[in-house]
């Protein structure tokens, strides 16, 4: 296969002045400049609040848009009487690869259902948000739809989550917004 | 004799108290034009709200500010006081301190020639708007601008740190190859209106072209002069086309060492020299305090329509236009910093001496023979 020669590319005489690409790149920047000044005082009497003038989410203030399919905090989901659906059957745990999840189980009172979870821990500090979990639950018991993002905690024991509050997710104290 | 004195020293407080603040101001013009222009929104998080509800009226009136973000240059102005003042040990103790006061008392002192309004009559008394009118004002600007150069060398030299001094060579080459091309660059302007003397340059400018429709500013006498001159005065502020001995990415520059209010005095003459440049080109290039079709008594437009105006609103006029000029050249060397990446250091000598160089010179070349031509 014949070499394909690349010729060098030399710059011209305007290139060397530097004078065209720098009003090229002015020219760029300052009408991104004028157009966010004039959208951003538009904003200010309310107007045109659909065009945004800025990339930037104020985060705290102002959140993101997630993807639907954005896999975020777990929850348990529950039955009609509030009692969890999960029946404690250790798949979740089993398939998890960070082994976040640790579950004991209790029989259940109801001859129908064969088990329940005693308790039913998750430690966020472990969790790689894979939603392997999810995926495999048999009963959509655990779900990582809560939208919740800010997960932040003094120490490590703070990011394991009981089943208290994975059944209902920021309801304990140290979760509470 | 005292009234005089009284006189000039209101002026400099007045065009000195205008000219720190709009440098203080340009800290957030900084932040936020950098910010709109990159589809950001910019520090908006210094915040000054009172809790009394006596004062409610107060948050009232702070709250577009906080808005804006503008008290983020007084939370620059406290940090810079309270943080430790650090000397490294080995350092020039005297040297050491001297510098920051070297670069920003040479880059204030230039401004003392710069006139920002034409004669003002008060009752029997007329007063030059310019603080002092030094019949040589282009030399003396040029002086001070390079005294200002050994605050630089000075701070790169007393911090015993490698990085320090090689910030502190750079600026001295970078500065001694662009003021020569300021300088002859600048001698067009001299040379086409035939005086030294800042005011009279621009009193210069008053005339017209085109029958009396194009304003007879330097740029359109001098339009290679124009560009030249603002190349190099860029790269005298030493800010980011042409920010060498700064090199934020590799060596922090001149000012490694230096920490607090001291660092806070470099970071200040940045600035107040950005405002000097946009002064001069002002003053050089874009007529100063002339507005357009304004003569001594009011407006006389081309298109034969005359509107008369009191000697105080033509007076006032002038220095407004004065301000909007300067803070026009501010907002393009903003646009121009926030544009442009940093020069090689081989591409600045390139551009320095083999293109800003010669066609400085040309430019000179070109202007003598016109003008003894026309003479």
């Amino acid at each position: 296969m014949a070499t394909k020669v690349m010729e060098r590319q030399e710059l011209n005489f305007w290139d060397r002045t530097y004078l065209p690409t720098v009003v090229i790149g002015l020219w760029v920047t300052s009408g991104h400049f004028f157009k966010n000044l004039i959208l951003h005082a538009l904003h200010s009497l309310g107007l045109f609040k659909g065009i945004r003038a800025a990339v930037t989410f104020e985060y705290p203030e102002e959140a993101r848009p997630l993807s639907r399919r954005a896999r975020t905090r777990h929850r348990l989901t529950q039955r009609k009487d509030g009692t969890p659906r999960c029946v404690a059957c250790m798949m979740c745990e089993t398939v998890c690869p960070a082994r976040c999840i640790n579950i004991v189980a209790g029989e259940h009172p109801d001859p129908n259902i064969e088990k329940y979870p005693v308790s039913f821990d998750l430690d966020l500090g472990k969790c790689v948000y894979c939603g392997f979990c999810v995926e495999v639950c048999p009963e959509d018991a655990i779900r990582m739809d809560t939208r919740i993002l800010d997960i932040a905690a003094y120490s490590r024991d703070q990011m394991k989550l009981d089943i208290k509050e994975l059944l209902n997710p920021r309801s304990t104290l140290l979760y509470k917004k | 004799m005292s009234a005089e004195f009284l006189i000039k020293t209101l002026l400099a407080l007045f065009f000195l108290g205008g000219v720190l603040n709009l440098a203080g101001l340009l800290t957030w013009v900084e932040r936020k034009q950098s910010a709109v222009m990159q589809d950001r929104i910019g520090a908006n998080r210094a915040w000054i709200e009172f809790k009394s509800p006596w004062l409610r009226p107060v948050n009232w009136l702070l709250r577009p500010l906080n808005v804006l973000g503008i008290f983020h240059s007084l939370a620059d102005a406290v940090k810079m006081f309270v943080k430790e003042d650090f000397m490294p040990r080995g350092a020039d103790k005297f040297l050491y301190n001297l510098a920051p006061v070297i670069s920003v008392v040479f880059a204030l002192l230039s401004f003392a020639a710069i006139p920002f309004g034409n004669v003002l009559q008060v009752g029997a008394r007329s007063i030059n708007l310019q603080i002092a009118d030094v019949n040589a004002g282009v030399l003396f600007v040029f002086a001070m601008m390079s005294l200002g150069v050994y605050g630089v060398i000075l701070a790169g030299f007393s911090s015993n740190n490698n990085y320090a001094y090689l910030g502190g060579m750079r600026a001295a080459s970078q500065m001694l190859s662009y003021e020569i091309t300021m300088g002859i660059s600048l001698m067009g302007i001299v040379l086409a209106y035939g005086t030294l003397g800042l005011q009279d340059i621009v009193r210069s400018q008053g005339g017209y072209f085109f029958d009396g429709w194009l304003p007879a500013w330097g740029f359109t006498v001098q339009p290679l002069a124009f560009i030249l001159f603002m190349t190099a005065a860029l790269a005298e502020t030493k800010r980011v086309p042409f920010d060498l001995p700064e090199g934020e990415s590799e060596i922090i520059g001149y000012f490694v060492e230096y920490s607090g209010m001291k660092f806070g005095m470099f970071f200040l003459t940045d600035l107040v020299e950005t405002v000097l440049v946009a002064c001069l080109m002002t003053t050089f290039f874009l007529g100063g305090w002339q507005v357009p079709y304004l003569s001594a008594d009011g407006f006389h437009f081309p298109w034969g329509a005359v509107w008369l105006l009191p000697h105080l609103a033509v007076a006032v006029l002038g220095m407004v236009s004065f301000i909007l000029k300067v803070v026009f050249f501010n907002w393009f060397f903003m646009a121009i910093r926030w544009t442009l990446p940093r020069f090689r250091y081989d591409q600045l000598m390139h551009l320095g001496w083999k293109i800003l160089f010669p066609a400085s010179l040309l430019n000179v070349i070109v202007t003598s023979v016109v003008v003894v031509m026309r003479s």
